[in-house]
């Protein structure tokens, strides 16, 4: 491997006379402990003895004319951590010392800046100065700017990222190494990730995935934790941010400690809170937030062994557009055509209904060992408890319940071996055992969505990557999972008995009969493989070209077959289907890429094909005693989506950067001949900094988002009788607003007004010529604009 | 031997938060829904009483409902009151008495194009709820009439559920005969 190149052995034997006797030999043999290979032309030293010797052809070396007494021992090099060693000489001695020569993996997030997840995968990352400058804002407006990412929002605080259309349970959110479960299923559930908690944030794109699940139709978003370096210090920072648009902000204070022992902790907390916020010409009544978060690490890291533990809460109270909560499809229609929220009020704190609260507790601990000549074996254990309340506006008694209660648990098992004894082949092969609760909670006084269940998971993998050449590497990797739900669900008898379940699935029925309900039992069990295959090969002094294609299934999610029932902020009845199977996907996708400050580039194609892709489109209206309300259905079709994301980068002058991205993407229901719903349309973004570092590292920068109207959209528009006017009124839900440009401005520099450590300071400003738009991919974008201008003071204290 | 000891913390966690999530019982699932199964609509000239009621038991989906209407006279005025009912109860509860209660926040609306005249006749203190109302017949014919519940309508409003804002809790029609 190419690690093998960077070769560091910096040794030295610290030796304290303490007896007389110094006639005694000292001598050794050094060996990689990955695969015992010896160790040539290694420097030894004895600093007090000043005896200096070299490691021989054979990786051997003598030290003689020692004395008896203690031996200590250190290793040290350039990118090396500093190792010591104790021995007790009182004979002649012999010693195999095994020396670390991949020592530059500890730290190869510190020392890198550009490492991959894996070397043949299609990702893209944002580093820490993103994250702290969406310190106040959600994971999805970070990963928004990424080529190819976009967002599915409920209002402007909800953000579900979205990679390449597709999202939810499509994606698999990895946090601090554990797959989040936070009831990803729901369009309006966002994941539950304090941004600010992350080091750095990967998006995978291809399907390099294997290792953390068979699922990632659309992809792997990787939210990381820095590594910290082997060394006694104290550092932290803390992160203020103020904006006018909400009248809100945020503060985030981090500490850490690291140890020369290898220990190390981490403390970090955020709040942030936001009153209602404002569209060009009006409040958005009840959109405020407030948010609590925490995290601590702690851990130890050394070469040959390490753990790490942590845990994060979250807890999220998010206010959701007053005038969102809507009766029937009478009132959407006016909604829509009022083109003017029918609530708005002046500027308040309050969070009223409709509201969401809830709570995400994330703990893990990882531990890991390092064996000679075999490879290094990592255990993860870790667990999630998500509580999410959805407050809805009810009447009398009920008014403070929430209409949706849900508590879903998490827990999992998983060992991973990576295999790294061979020169050329790397091998990581693990398995994995979960298990996951849903538990609807009881009196909330409404129909639940999501009904009871538990399910159980094993899965397990193998990925081999191979070092073809210096310039080119491939990577296989296969994943089998098998997984099992058990849900209990109580279905209206009548329902039960229209949608051919008594036939289809009898075993289910539990004969209990509570009034007009029908308990019932459904269990399902899926096997689902998956795999990928990437190649990567360097070219010239900067190119690369990446190819991936991965194959994967993905069994449907507990709202895809259970829900059933009016959905209040969608003023739909959603309905998902015991009948639903998994879907499969066939991905591929290319890059070619010049990494170059003065000119660079990625173009990447992709290309994905769905087989049973499930998707919930309107498919009619059903009468219900608050008037009519549009169905929507889960279905499964073929689908294909393909596209294409460039991103740009181009030194314009010695102190000006240019950077541009353009994504397209079109998806198909190959079934119906028709445009997929809800995909993202054409956008593209440029942006210019001038910085000078020699003036306080100013960076003064504009920069634009244009996104284009969506014109293949599929046409589910209807027509029904308003009976209070006894007319036919026609329901426009899918036409798509028109193309917007935004613009920001943004300026930031650095202060060192203390002692030790810096100050930034930053202003921003968005939407800057205070543009009224719609988004498309907004699911409020009936009822009110999107955001106004907002200006933003950022002050970040390094110390 | 840290290592381990987290390993237990952390099992030890999970156990508490697996037998926390065990405490419910599995069959008061469902119940305490807040549901309008039912709306009826009693009108009185004194001598004769008319029922239309409008119901579905077994919520948004499932059968459709059930409606019954009645025949009114021509050219009578009737005193009306409308009750609102969750009959998957038992007894039924009166969701009427909620609505009454919080009588700023809801207001009934009634359209028809069967020539009644509909008044009216409770407040809230100030505007109208439209629990109780006076209702006049014309001619004889036929049509419909559609009863509308808004939850925070604006108050006072024109008398119009098209302009009054607010979300929908009910809204039923009934066909209308007057002989």
């Amino acid at each position: 491997m190419r690690k093998l190149f960077i070769f560091c052995a910096f040794f030295s034997f610290i030796y304290n006379i303490n007896a007389q006797d110094c006639n005694y030999t000292f001598k050794g043999k050094i060996t990689d402990f990955h695969d015992n290979s010896i160790i040539v032309g290694a420097s030894i030293q004895v600093i007090n003895l000043n005896k200096f010797t070299t490691s021989d052809l054979e990786g051997e070396f003598v030290l003689n004319n020692l004395c008896e007494g203690k031996l200590t021992l250190e290793i040290k090099h350039v990118a090396c951590k500093t190792k010591r060693l104790v021995f007790n000489l009182t004979k002649d001695t012999y010693k195999e010392i095994s020396l670390e020569h991949h020592l530059e993996k500890l730290k190869e997030i510190v020392v890198k800046t550009n490492t991959k997840t894996e070397a043949a995968s299609i990702e893209k990352s944002l580093k820490k100065d993103v994250i702290t400058k969406f310190t106040d804002k959600s994971l999805g407006d970070a990963l928004n700017t990424i080529s190819g990412v976009s967002s599915l929002n409920t209002g402007n605080s909800i953000v579900k990222p979205m990679i390449h259309g597709l999202h939810s349970s499509r994606l698999l959110i990895i946090n601090n190494n554990v797959r989040m479960f936070d009831q990803e299923w729901g369009d309006e559930h966002a994941p539950n990730i304090d941004i600010n908690s992350s080091d750095r944030i990967d998006v995978v794109k291809g399907a390099n995935s294997l290792r953390y699940g068979s699922d990632a139709v659309g992809g792997l978003i990787l939210i990381r934790p820095k590594k910290y370096a082997i060394k006694d210090s104290l550092f932290g920072s803390t992160t203020t941010s103020l904006n006018s648009n909400g009248f809100g902000g945020n503060i985030n204070s981090e500490i850490i400690k690291t140890f020369n022992s290898g220990y190390y902790t981490k403390l970090q907390a955020n709040y942030k809170k936001f009153g209602d916020f404002k569209a060009p010409d009006y409040y958005l009544t009840n959109t405020g937030l407030e948010n609590i978060n925490a995290s601590s690490r702690v851990g130890y890291n050394s070469y040959e062994k390490g753990f790490d533990a942590y845990y994060s809460f979250v807890n999220n109270k998010i206010g959701i557009l007053r005038s969102s909560h809507i009766g029937n499809v009478n009132d959407l229609v006016e909604a829509i055509n009022n083109r003017e929220p029918r609530i708005v009020e002046d500027f308040s704190y309050n969070i009223n209904f409709p509201r969401q609260n809830i709570f995400h507790h994330l703990a893990k601990v990882e531990a890991f060992k390092r064996f000679k000549n075999l490879g290094k074996l990592s255990v993860q254990l870790d667990a999630q408890l998500n509580r999410r309340k959805e407050f809805d506006l009810r009447r009398g008694d009920l008014r403070n319940r929430p209409v949706i209660d849900l508590q879903l648990f998490t827990t999992s098992i998983q060992p991973n071996l990576e295999i790294n004894k061979f020169d050329n082949l790397k091998i990581n092969t693990g398995f994995l055992i979960r298990y996951q609760n849903n538990n609807a909670i009881v009196d909330t006084g409404a129909n639940t969505l999501i009904p009871d269940y538990n399910k159980y998971e094993v899965g397990t993998y193998a990925i081999l990557d191979i070092d073809i050449n210096e310039t080119s590497e491939f990577s296989a990797g296969i994943r089998y999972d098998y997984s099992r739900i058990e849900a209990r669900k109580r279905y209206v008898e009548s329902d039960w008995t229209a949608l051919n379940y008594d036939v289809l699935f009898p075993e289910f029925d539990t004969g209990a009969v509570d009034g007009l309900e029908l308990l019932t039992r459904p269990e399902f069990t899926f096997n689902n493989f998956s795999t990928n295959l990437g190649y990567s090969k360097r070219f010239g002094e900067d190119y690369s070209f990446l190819f991936n294609y991965g194959l994967a299934q993905r069994m449907p999610n507990p709202s895809e077959l259970f829900s059933g029932g009016l959905h209040h902020s969608a003023a739909r009845i959603e309905i998902g289907f015991l009948t639903i199977n998994k879907e499969t996907a066939n991905n591929f996708i290319l890059s070619l890429e010049k990494n170059n400050e003065n000119f660079g580039f990625s173009i990447s194609p992709y290309y994905k094909n769905i087989d049973g892709f499930i998707q919930l489109i309107p498919t009619g209206i059903q009468t219900t005693i608050r008037g009519a309300f549009p169905v929507w259905e889960y279905n499964q079709v073929n689908a294909r989506i393909f596209g294409i994301d460039i991103d740009i980068n181009k030194k314009l002058a010695s102190q000006f950067d240019y950077k541009g991205s353009l994504s397209l993407l079109q998806g198909d229901d190959l079934t119906n001949k028709n445009p997929l719903i809800h995909m993202p349309s054409a956008n593209f973004s440029n942006s210019i900094v001038y910085s000078n570092n020699d003036f306080h590292q100013l960076k003064i920068g504009i920069n634009q988002k244009t996104v284009l109207q969506q014109n293949r959209f599929p046409d589910y528009n209807f027509t029904t009788l308003n009976p209070a006017t006894q007319q036919q009124v026609f329901v426009d839900i899918s036409s798509t607003p028109p193309s917007y440009t935004l613009f920001g401005f943004s300026t930031s520099a650095v202060f060192y007004p203390f002692k030790k450590g810096s100050m930034e300071v930053g202003f921003n400003i968005d939407n800057l010529f205070n543009i009224s738009y719609r988004e498309n991919l907004n699911r409020l974008r009936y009822f009110a604009d999107d955001l106004g201008r907002n200006l933003n003071l950022k002050i970040k204290i390094n110390y | 031997m840290k290592t381990i000891k987290l390993l237990a913390v952390l099992f030890i966690s999970t156990l508490v938060f697996t037998s926390c999530e065990d405490d419910h019982d599995d069959h008061d699932h469902g119940s305490d829904e807040e549901l309008i199964t039912t709306v009826l609509y009693t009108l009185t000239d004194g001598n004769n009483t008319i029922v239309l009621e409008w119901e579905d038991l077994d919520g948004d989906t499932g059968s459709a409902p059930t409606i019954t209407s009645g025949t009114l006279t021509a050219n009578t005025s009737y005193t009306g009151s409308i009750q609102l009912l969750n009959r998957t109860e038992s007894p039924a509860e009166d969701i009427t008495v909620e609505v009454r209660a919080e009588g700023d926040e809801h207001e009934f609306f009634y359209t028809n194009t069967a020539g009644l005249t509909i008044t009216k006749t409770d407040t809230d203190g100030t505007n109208p709820v439209g629990i109780e109302t006076t209702l006049s017949t014309g001619a004889a014919g036929s049509g419909s009439l559609t009863i509308v519940l808004k939850h925070e309508p604006t108050k006072p409003n024109d008398g119009t559920a098209a302009n009054a804002g607010g979300s929908t809790d009910v809204q039923v029609t009934f066909p209308i005969s007057i002989q």
